[in-house]
């Protein structure tokens, strides 16, 4: 129970010279993993889950997402990108499929590969896995690295309900180099890259959970490839390019719809409910654990509104990239050509472990003292004024009474009190007597 | 650490507030996870019972570092046969409560099944009161 657990690896950083301590960060982190200090937001390390939600509120961009340089593709003789196809959906219609594999190659890349091959064969698998699986379900999936630590963050009873099976991503990259292996190409040759949509999917493929190794050598920035795209369509055009004479049934109607809400729920037998986005995953959740919900086979979570149309990387909007995911998908066969293929030398049941929990201490590991601390806490709130002004540098009064008692800030913190205590009638004029009088009471 | 929880006879909207709430606490105090579930399982269905049979009742969750221990003391019909009551699939629920997912007749098997003592008193007429313990450690 106590073995120590590896630090997380993050993919999100905040770059303190840009940061201004705003604060619009702390009240959305769903882990409450943020707090401001000398006017600038900092990170918990082992609450933040990577989903990214403070990168999309910030002004000023001073949340970073840790990608791979592109530069380094060329330390490679055999350079394969490996392509989400909520990427392709980002472009307007124009810009057509083959002219953007062609600036794609032209920027050296040696093989383009989409994503969604990998999950034709995970239908049957999955479907498998529930009807074999003998835990309590539902069976949640393993294909959004972000719910996935939320749940070991957060919801850590769970962890073992997360299904045992890769995502579609890694199992098209371990296709991809077997067939360089099946053809004797050294490993050393071959660097495998991946287009990512989010930052989750960066901090799974440096540090996966359950005992994984990922054989994906680099990760790309979607929104810096999506602007290197774009650039090249403004300044040459489109163009005829020798490598897109290829045909284009490398991916079937189910892989594309795959990375959108319902893509994977669609494809399972028996009840499968597919949510999206954080506060959505966060209420499921909460009510699977107070055991209202029941008779639930399969969960499809996604940590973004829209899922991967929605990730924090991808450009454009999120409905009018999964408009366009839809009109491909109806254009495509239910199989692609390496169908057989693939299920003839990959799975998605690859030696793995459970995932392990990593349960946030809140107060205390022992519980009598958790249990002082916990009382302290709520004796704290009724003193604090209770609006979450965020000018103490914590999310919440909540989370700033929390701290207190684990001696991480000090009363002196709240600001309004501060104020109050100067001059109440200011105060007391905009937020009311009672605010301030009740909660004095049993002032300490 | 004291918990309590006015329930009120026939809102089933706010059913499930109260473990909601004790389960909440439990898990910022890093409580087992098993032992939580028991405590959500038993509070869920004894609070349903209040919702469903009595007309308002009172819940209090005393949690200490050894147990768990909660009451429910409601006024209403009270219950005329205890063991009938206690015996899996009884029901009294009416037709619009089972329709609403309630009532199988599991409610008080269930929460016998994950306390570690468990006590029910009750006065026809007046009111049921039911005690659950849960050990911790």
């Amino acid at each position: 129970m106590d073995k120590p657990i590896k630090p997380f690896h993050h993919a999100l950083g905040i770059r303190k010279e840009i940061c201004i301590g705003c604060s619009r960060c702390l009240r959305v982190c769903p882990t409450e993993a943020l707090r401001v200090k000398d006017g600038k937001a900092s990170l918990h390390p082992e609450w933040c889950i990577d989903c990214g939600e403070c990168f999309n509120v910030c002004p000023v961009k001073a949340v970073v997402v840790e990608d791979d340089d592109i530069a380094q593709i060329f330390n490679y003789k055999h350079r394969i990108l490996l392509v989400p196809s909520v990427f392709f959906a980002q472009f307007e219609e124009k810009l057509t499929l083959d002219a953007i594999k062609g600036i794609l190659y032209d920027m050296g890349f040696t093989e383009l590969c989409t994503v969604e091959q990998g999950a034709d064969l995970l239908v049957d698998e999955i479907n498998r896995y529930i009807q074999e699986y003998e835990g309590e379900k539902p069976v949640i999936s393993s294909y959004c690295p972000a719910v996935v630590r939320l749940i070991q963050v957060r919801f850590p009873s769970f962890a073992d309900r997360i299904m045992r099976l890769i995502p579609p991503l890694e199992i098209t990259a371990q296709y991809y180099r077997n067939e360089y292996k099946k053809h004797d190409v050294p490993l050393e040759d071959v660097g495998i890259f991946y287009v990512t949509p989010c930052a989750a999917k960066i901090a799974a493929i440096k540090a996966p959970v359950g005992g994984y190794v990922s054989p994906i050598n680099g990760v790309i920035n979607m929104s810096e490839l999506y602007n290197k795209v774009f650039l090249a369509y403004k300044q040459k055009g489109i163009y005829e390019h020798e490598h897109c004479a290829l045909p284009h049934s490398m991916l079937s109607s189910v892989g594309v719809r795959w990375s959108t809400t319902c893509g994977e729920a669609a494809n399972i037998r028996g009840r499968a409910l597919a949510i999206d986005s954080m506060p959505n995953v966060i209420d499921f959740l909460e009510r699977l654990e107070n055991e209202e919900i029941k008779g639930v086979d399969f969960l499809e979570l996604r940590a973004c509104d829209m899922s991967c149309c929605g990730g924090i990387l991808v450009q454009d909007n999120r409905f009018l990239i999964r408009e366009r995911i839809e009109k491909t998908a109806e254009e495509l066969p239910a199989k692609h050509a390496l169908d057989q293929e693939f299920k003839n030398v990959c799975s998605g049941y690859i030696p793995m472990e459970t995932v392990e929990p990593r349960a946030m201490i809140k107060y205390h590991k022992d519980l009598t003292m958790a249990l002082q601390r916990m009382e302290e806490s709520r004796r704290l709130r009724r003193i604090l004024p209770g609006i979450d002004c965020n000018a103490c540098g914590a999310p919440s009064c909540e989370a700033l009474a929390d701290d207190i008692v684990c001696s991480r800030a000090t009363l002196e913190h709240c600001v309004i009190l501060h104020a109050h205590n100067k001059d109440p009638e200011m105060l007391e004029k905009i937020w009311g007597k009672n605010r301030f009088n009740k909660k004095n009471q049993d002032k300490i | 650490m004291d918990l309590s929880f006015h329930i009120q006879g026939g809102d089933f909207t706010s059913a499930g507030t109260a473990s909601s709430q004790v389960r909440r606490t439990l898990k910022e105090l890093g409580v087992d996870a098993a032992v939580i579930k028991r405590v959500v399982v038993a509070l869920y269905e004894a609070e349903v019972n209040i919702v469903a049979h009595a007309y308002k009742g009172i819940i209090t969750a005393e949690i200490s570092p050894e147990r768990v221990f909660l009451q429910l003391v409601d006024e209403g019909p009270g219950i005329t046969d205890i063991e009938k009551a206690m015996t899996p699939g009884f029901s009294t629920a009416s037709q619009e409560v089972r329709e609403m997912g309630f009532g199988a007749g599991m409610g008080l098997p269930n929460i016998c099944r994950n306390a570690d003592v468990f006590n029910i008193h009750s006065v026809p007429g007046k009111g049921t009161t039911v005690e659950i313990t849960i050990q911790i450690k």
